[in-house]
């Protein structure tokens, strides 16, 4: 048992240092800018930089719009496949898992060559049908994670009976989605959106491919050609992150908390 | 009545049918558009041309690279993300260190794509904070040794990243479920830990653990803007290969574009299926 125990403080050091140091690696870079000084300097010189505000409100915009579409798209249909097809549902897991299967590069491939300007939907013909597309595209990036936190929400409360209630009061299908099922789920909604965040903030093969000014390929175009400002975009990159999942621990704790003191 | 019912039952399926158009317009047909293109010729008629043109030593030499440091990363990050696994459920350590490590796993294992590539480059790159600390400390200098951050080693490094996290965030549940009763049974009659080990755990868990070296062999497979960050186009595995002929059509054949995608998908849609399987073996013994 002792010598166990050593074993298992030996793997989780590892760990730690392997995880740690990149990061500390990261954060000593960014602020090495001035030279015989640790200062803040490639931060100012990134934040103030236009491009970082214009491609990262371009990709926040995105991540909104993608979370939108996500939601209107699977909150909905996860509730209808459990209320009324289950018989559908081993079809829905699926097509939900190939997300994972088929590489991004890949779908993407199949895009810009569907939907050119001599196809019958010519999508990227121009700007706007581009950010289309890419929030489309985006939205199927993050179906997985999206669906199966709707998925697993829906699972935890009694939609029958609450839709069977509903329906007995005179409520349309709207009103039930928009003001019974939806705030019921909307834990496993925020999760999914902080995710689909997360994910679309820094992605870089689809908007690269389809040439949208996104964070992503900036921060690709900043690596090539700079020397610390790369630093502090990982370390802005990284609390991005952490945010998103902090955000998907504090609301799922808040949730859990509401149900102990309602009980 | 009946018929009502009937009526109804036939109209159901049309709720489902917003998602079904969307997953067909933006996953599905895009998919199938590309894998038929694969079997084309320029003319649209079918050939195995393209896939057999696939068998050029660069095309070969690219795949080749993909797979092995698909598999290097899948393996290492399988075995060190095992073993962490292990020691916070099973050995021993204090309960409190489990729940950080699993957020930070949930963090680590999303922080991939460019920003990862940066953060390997500012600590392992020419003048990272680890290169320049084992020059400055020791006077060993890692790049005179044969290390480069852009190479094979350099690049499995970088996923381990995220392919450790995301092995500790699968197996654990599968470890959670490994029974003490097994354990205490085996010791009782007579088995030492390595024992209990190989007859016991390792039979129960390898379907769990053969299942997600895939998932991560997948996930590191179709990976693209950390290995494009990291090395531009210098390391030619097939994302970057397939990256350059969207751009460019550096292969000058489009179909054979088509066929390199192609590749890719069954490379992955066969090593997710077989996760697929084999976590619905393991599920049988670690409900």
């Amino acid at each position: 048992m002792k010598t166990n125990r050593i074993w298992s403080w030996l793997a989780l050091a590892f760990g730690i240092i392997y995880f740690v140091v990149p990061l500390l690696g990261t954060l000593e870079f960014s602020l090495r800018m001035r030279r015989g000084a640790y200062s803040l300097d490639a931060y100012w010189v990134i934040l103030s930089d236009p491009r970082f505000q214009q491609t990262f409100t371009y990709s926040i915009v995105m991540a909104i719009v993608t979370i939108i579409i996500g939601i209107v798209l699977v909150v909905p249909t996860a509730y209808w496949v459990r209320l009324r097809l289950p018989s559908w549902r081993p079809v829905l897991e699926f097509i939900t898992l190939l997300p994972l299967v088929i590489p991004a590069i890949v779908v993407v491939f199949g895009y810009i060559r569907l939907y050119n300007t001599a196809s019958i939907l010519p999508l990227t013909g121009s700007a706007m049908g581009t950010n289309i597309l890419l929030a489309f595209g985006y939205t199927m990036l993050a179906l997985p994670y999206m669906y199966r936190a709707v998925d697993t929400g829906l699972g935890s409360i009694d939609i029958r009976t609450l839709t069977e209630a509903a329906e007995s009061l005179g409520a349309s299908r709207v009103t039930i989605m928009a003001k019974i099922i939806l705030p019921n789920v909307l834990v496993a909604v925020l999760s999914g959106a902080f995710l689909t965040f997360a994910i679309v903030i820094g992605e870089f093969t689809m908007a690269a491919l389809l040439n949208r000014p996104a964070f992503g390929p900036f921060l690709q175009l900043i690596g090539a050609n700079r020397a610390y400002e790369p630093a502090a975009l990982a370390v802005i990159a990284f609390a991005i992150t952490w945010i998103c999942m902090g955000l998907i621990q504090v609301v799922t704790r808040f949730n859990k908390s509401l149900a102990a003191t309602k009980r | 009545m009946p018929a009502n019912e009937r009526r109804r039952m036939s109209l159901d399926w049309l709720g489902v049918m917003p998602f079904i158009i969307f997953a067909v317009l933006f996953l599905i047909w895009p998919t199938i558009y590309l894998v038929a293109g694969a079997f084309q010729d320029n003319e649209g008629n079918l050939t195995l041309a393209n896939i057999a043109n696939l068998f050029q030593p660069s095309i070969m030499d690219a795949y080749w690279i993909s797979i092995k440091i698909s598999l290097a990363s899948a393996l290492l990050g399988a075995f060190i993300g095992f073993c962490i696994a292990a020691a916070i459920t099973l050995g021993g350590l204090p309960a409190w260190i489990r729940s950080p490590l699993m957020t930070f796993s949930g963090v680590a294992s999303n922080f991939a794509g460019v920003p990862l590539a940066f953060a390997f480059l500012a600590t392992l790159g020419r003048t990272g904070l680890v290169t320049s600390f084992l020059f400055n400390v020791f006077g060993f200098n890692l790049y005179a040794h044969g290390f480069n951050l852009l190479s094979f080693w350099g690049l499995t490094i970088t996923y381990l990243y995220f392919q450790i996290p995301l092995m500790i965030l699968i197996i654990t549940p599968a470890l959670d479920g490994l029974k003490r009763e097994w354990k205490e049974a085996a010791l009782i009659l007579g088995a030492t830990g390595p024992q209990y080990w190989r007859m016991v755990a390792f039979p129960i868990l390898w379907p769990a653990l053969l299942g997600t070296i895939l998932l991560l062999f997948a996930n590191s497979f179709g990976a693209i803007a950390t290995a494009y960050a990291l090395t531009g186009s210098s390391l030619s595995i097939v994302p970057i290969v397939l990256f350059a002929q969207i751009r460019g059509d550096v292969l000058q054949d489009p179909h054979l574009g088509y066929a390199l995608a192609f590749g890719m998908i069954v490379i992955t849609g066969v090593s997710n299926a077989v996760y697929i399987w084999m976590r619905a073996r393991s599920e049988k013994w670690l409900k």
